[in-house]
């Protein structure tokens, strides 16, 4: 039988139309086998243009659709309803994308018109060959894992615990509460980070909803949306988390005290090899760094931590565990790391006493830090004049070309802080001031009221002049070179992807974008889910972000968790592939190279199988099959090969 | 293509779903002009473009056939483009055999934001191929 | 019952599908009590003027051997499609081009070249080449036109059924014979021999290959038990239609592929390209070039008997004449 096939071009407004003779596509696609009905329109995907699809489907009896527009990676699955709803089955539809792939890079003429034609009448060829296929559906496990407990890990958790459900909370650190509790304070109100933190990271340590686990970072994923199997990797603390009161006298004892530059303090304060980084740590428990820790590193210690412990938590036997973990959804929350800025002599970083970065003054400004919250100069003294340098390494063609996002708001912060705590003369060196959140614009105007010196020009150089720090700047407005002394320099420095990101992304089968950090599904809308179903974003690991920002995200990452929950199914992709038996002559050669190991081999019948809970349909089989046994739903030969006769013919 | 006064080469482009597909929608919503030579047939991975499919392209007027998919390591499947990577140089010494020389079957790698690196391929493979003319194939004649 | 007309032809062939008629050993006696032979260059007298005075589908049962290389063999494969009632296309030749067919990876000229001219054995001082017409005092002279390209004979006439093999197996040469004699016929476009592919009647143990390097026969000594495409040597098993009772497989020689494509396959020779690349034991590039370029003729291997029916037939002509 043949089918009857509709064709509907559409003009996008005057986006496609302004390049190709979307009339004539139309016009064109008439004429071809098969295609009962072809016509126009100026937007397909407006209610109205999906009523006429529907009322030409009922009018023609069309048993096939094409819609030559945008990107079936855009209204894809809004086509596919506009099918369904009228009891067409969507598999049935194709779209030509001529908008991404044709209209917005090409040039006006026949040219685009003749490639948008070849487009179309590819979809047409192959929608002839489109079976309707039913989606099966899973059950959603209603656990979900939360990897990195950040602001934004912590805020996902809670939200999902609160609702009722079970949530791992997996953070690669002894303790959570990331970047944010190293802050002093917060932009634009000036409320104490910890004042507004530490509530969170109390819940989430007493949720009995959020199973936490920290040194720990995840090794394995495998599974699907709904299914997901996960293998977590628990690096020894040396401290047994149960009976470890936090008392924080094996800190003293350790012959190591103050002797290791301590990370939270970003090396400005000294801790021992067992620790504690800071009061309000969450779990507030010991924790031994294998790496200064004498007995552990050296095996030679008189062990006086060990006598301290009036509880005996503490135990150099401890090794490694793994759990294995079920869930339904995972969100990554990984967060970011900071740009280090030796890397570029010009900015004195390392070389100078008095250059640091942003968030050593956080731990200078913080009243827990290592000076107590005091600003001073490494001397001691206080500063009487500093400059606060934005961008260092953002918005800079030779490092990372993303704005950082936060450093405008962060710089008026530190500013506002160094007039209060020392009346000092501050400079900021800026390229442009983006302070684009609520009550952002307001919070910088005060603090140019407080007599802070803006200065329109990135910093250029930090350098010694007889022993004076010097500021080396173009000021842009007023088109003049400056050099100003200052004792002390703040470089706000970029915030860019972890370390690890690029392992990470591949662990979770994430995509990365050019600037390192995860890709999101759509950068507009759905910023929050990945190319990976069942896997989602929150925070700094997807762009830079500041907290505000980082908490909404969080919130709508654990509503689509919570979602699928809600739902307790989702739909999985029903591209598949599946072998014929008696095609297949079980040469063998689709065995070995499934990614999933989904192809197996039933021995009695010499024919390969494939097990359709593991199968994802990449098709890799499919193409190695040399008797054409196995087909990948959606994506068969015929269907593709129809679709290459399409293209080509002209 | 009749009233065309130069040769406009066509290219049959098999671009995989989660990297390159998008990719090469970035490049459009970025509004990145290239050549119009390009016609892309979507897949879900590389690892799904059988050999055949390339051969039938040229069979069916391709003038140039080009494959992208997502970075080694970081294909959605894993590794499927590893097998695109293993098929690659068999084919096209296959392919050359038969007369279809090596710039016309070109594998690339492509990321979701990596819309500029395809649009410069595609410039530069139909730059490449346009001096070298339409391909040709005689293979459809009966006798002769 | 009225005796059969039974003609056996070859095109561009080695003779050898005769042979495998011949090696029907007695039951050749019985064809003679069913069938008289109109045509059979090879062991009987008619002339091709015998055949053309004959009213059409006077001939029960063509046996046509052998691919169409030149305009003889189209001449003679339109003339005994005219005159039989079922034209039966024998032998890898006739059915894929067979070995003649990797002809096609030239052109006519570089065949002559390489024939007549270029050879440190030929001895042609003048440079002769065969040409379709000559001129000599006597009058002129003609010969078969040399064809660029080697056609099956289904891509030149109508065929009824289709008995492969480099020869065939006399076995299902009989089996043919006897359903027609029996008038129990097959669907029209049958192809006598098994469904799947010869890794389906193969005995050889299997697991799933990893290919780490490609060695020629010649250099290996086989095991007889293992798959030979695991032991590193290429087997067309897997993209070709078994039937032939995997003779060579059994025989400790890897399938050369003579029962050519399997059913509705796409293209033999790329598809078993992709099956056996596609385990090659290598994730790097450079590795994979070299494995791959031990493999020093991978059109003649994986298109051995079926360049002529593939897709895209022969090499690129390049306007030659
Ligand atoms: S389609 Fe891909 S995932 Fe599915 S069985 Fe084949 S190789 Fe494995
Ligand atoms: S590839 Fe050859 S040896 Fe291996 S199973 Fe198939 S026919 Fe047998
Ligand atoms: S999904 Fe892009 S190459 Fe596999």
């Amino acid at each position: 039988m043949s089918e009857r096939i509709g064709v509907f071009v559409c003009h996008c407004g005057t986006n496609i139309s302004s390049v190709v003779d979307v009339e004539q596509v139309a016009k064109d696609a008439g004429g071809w086998d098969n295609v009962t009905v072809a016509m126009d329109y100026k937007y397909m995907c407006s209610d109205p243009g999906q009523e006429l699809i529907q009322s030409k489907i009922k009018e023609h009896n069309l048993t096939r659709v094409v819609v030559a527009a945008c990107s079936p990676r855009m209204h894809g699955p809004t086509f596919k309803k506009t099918l369904e709803r009228v009891g067409v089955n969507g598999y049935l539809m194709e779209m030509a994308n001529i908008r991404e792939q044709c209209a917005w890079t090409s040039d006006p003429g026949e040219l685009a018109t003749e490639k948008a034609t070849a487009l179309t009448r590819a979809a047409v060829k192959r929608v002839n060959f489109h079976q309707p296929i039913k989606e099966s559906e899973v059950s959603v496990n209603k656990a979900t894992l939360v990897v990195g407990a950040g602001i934004a890990g912590i805020q996902t958790a809670l939200q999902i615990a609160s609702a009722g459900y079970p949530v791992y909370l997996v953070e690669k650190e002894a303790y959570i509460g990331g970047h944010m509790a190293q802050f002093d304070k917060t932009f634009p109100t000036m409320d104490c980070s910890a004042c507004v933190l530490t509530p969170k990271m109390v819940d989430v340590n007493q949720d009995p909803n959020i199973d936490l686990f920290t040194n720990s970072q995840v090794v394995g994923v495998e599974g699907y949306v709904g299914n997901f199997k996960v293998k977590v990797r628990t690096e020894p603390r040396y401290v047994n988390l149960k009976t470890c009161t936090g008392c924080g006298d094996c800190v003293s004892a350790c012959v190591m005290k103050d002797r290791i530059p301590s990370e939270f303090d970003e090396g400005l304060g000294k801790r021992s090899a067992i620790y504690i980084p800071f009061p309000q740590a969450v779990p507030l428990k010991a924790v031994v760094d294998k790496e200064s820790c004498l007995f552990l590193a050296k095996g030679k210690c008189k062990q006086t931590c060990i006598e301290a412990c009036q509880v005996n938590a503490i135990n150099f036997q401890e090794e490694e565990k793994f759990t294995e973990l079920e869930v339904g959804s995972i969100v990554l929350a990984t967060g970011y790391k900071l740009f280090d800025p030796s890397i570029g002599p010009q900015w004195g970083y390392g070389l100078y006493d008095n250059v640091i970065t942003g968030i050593q003054f956080e731990r200078l400004a913080n009243a827990s830090g290592p000076t107590g919250g005091k600003l001073v100069l490494k001397d001691g003294s206080q500063p009487q004049r500093v400059a606060i340098m934005h961008c260092i390494g953002s918005r800079d063609e030779n490092y990372y070309a993303h704005c950082s996002r936060v450093c405008c708001m962060s710089s008026v912060k530190f500013a506002h802080q160094i007039k209060e705590k020392t009346g000092a003369e501050v400079y900021e060196f800026y390229i442009d001031m983006r302070c684009f959140g609520k009550q952002y614009e307001e919070f910088y105007n005060r603090v140019q009221e407080e007599g802070v010196q803006f200065i329109r020009g990135k910093g250029s150089e930090v350098v010694e002049v007889d022993g004076q720090l010097t500021v080396r700047a173009e000021d842009t407005l007023l088109g003049v070179f400056r050099e100003i002394p200052v004792d002390m320099v703040i470089l706000n420095n970029a915030l860019i992807p972890q370390e690890d990101s690029d392992q990470v992304a591949s662990l979770f089968g994430l995509c990365s974008g050019e600037d390192g950090f995860f890709l999101e599904a759509h950068i507009k809308l759905a910023p929050v889910n990945t190319a990976v179903d069942g896997v989602f974003l929150a925070g700094c690991c997807q762009s830079p972000k500041d907290i505000p920002d980082t908490v909404a995200q969080a919130s709508a990452a654990a509503a689509q968790a919570l979602s699928a929950i809600a739902l307790g199914k989702v739909k999985l992709s029903p591209v598949r592939a599946a072998v014929e038996a008696s095609r297949c002559s079980g040469c063998m050669s689709c065995v070995n190279i499934c990614p999933y190991g989904a192809v197996g081999f039933d021995k009695e019948q010499k024919v390969s199988v494939i097990n359709q809970a593991l199968c994802k349909g990449c098709g890799t089989c499919g193409a190695a099959c040399p008797t054409g046994a196995i087909t990948t739903s959606h994506f068969t030969r015929e269907q593709i090969m129809a679709q290459i006769e399409g293209v080509c013919a002209q | 293509m009749s009233k065309k006064k130069d040769f406009e080469p066509l290219i049959v482009g098999f671009l995989c779903n989660w990297c390159s597909y998008t990719g090469a929608d970035l490049a459009g919503t970025a509004r990145i002009k290239y050549p119009t030579s390009i016609k892309i047939v979507r897949v879900m991975c590389t690892g799904m473009v059988d050999p055949s499919y390339v051969v039938k392209a040229f069979k069916e007027g391709a003038d140039g056939v080009l494959i992208s998919g997502c970075h080694p390591g970081e294909c959605h499947y894993v590794e499927g483009n590893v097998k695109t990577m293993r098929r690659e140089p068999l084919l096209a010494n296959l392919l050359e055999q038969l007369g279809i020389e090596r710039e016309r079957f070109k594998l690339m790698w492509a990321s979701a934001s990596e819309g500029e690196k395809f649009a410069k391929a595609v410039q530069e493979m139909t730059d490449i191929l346009k001096p070298m003319g339409p391909l040709n194939l005689g293979g459809g004649k009966k006798i002769g | 019952m009225a005796k059969l007309k039974l003609a056996v032809y070859w095109g561009a062939a080695c003779g050898g599908c005769d042979v495998s008629i011949l090696d029907l050993h007695e039951k050749i006696l019985k064809i003679g009590e069913l069938a008289d032979i109109v045509l059979w260059p090879l062991a009987a007298d008619p002339k091709y003027s015998d055949i053309e005075a004959m009213e059409d589908k006077t001939i029960d049962l063509c046996l046509f051997n052998g691919a169409v290389r030149n305009s003889e063999n189209l001449e003679i494969a339109e003339l005994l499609r005219r005159k039989s009632k079922i034209l039966v296309s024998l032998g890898s030749c006739a059915c894929f081009g067979g070995i003649p067919g990797l002809g096609n990876l030239f052109n006519k000229k570089e065949i002559f070249n390489s024939v007549y001219l270029d050879r440190e054995f030929n001895a042609n001082e003048e440079q002769i080449v065969p040409k379709a017409k000559v001129t000599v005092p006597e009058g002129e002279l003609t010969l078969p036109e040399f064809y660029n390209t080697v056609s099956s004979l289904e891509q030149v006439v109508d065929v009824d059924y289709f008995i492969p093999g480099c020869p065939p197996p006399p076995d299902l040469l009989w089996k043919a014979i006897e359903a027609i004699v029996s008038g129990n016929l097959p669907p029209k476009g049958s192809v006598i021999a098994g469904d799947k592919a010869l890794c389906h009647e193969c005995p050889r143990k299997r697991e799933g290959r990893k290919v780490k390097e490609f060695k020629r026969l010649v250099d290996v000594i086989l095991d007889e038990e293992i798959c030979i495409l695991e032991q590193g040597v290429v087997c067309n098993g897997p993209a070709t239609r078994g039937g032939c009772g995997a003779r060579c497989v059994r025989a400790n020689i890897p399938c050369r592929g003579c029962f050519g494509p399997i059913e509705d396959a796409l293209d033999q020779g790329t598809q078993l390209l992709s099956a056996i690349a596609s385990t090659i034991d290598s994730d790097n590039p450079e590795e994979i070039k070299k494995i791959t370029d031990q493999l020093a003729d991978p059109a003649g291997t994986f298109y051995r008997f079926s360049l002529p029916v593939s897709m895209l037939k022969r090499r690129k002509e390049e306007g030659e004449e």
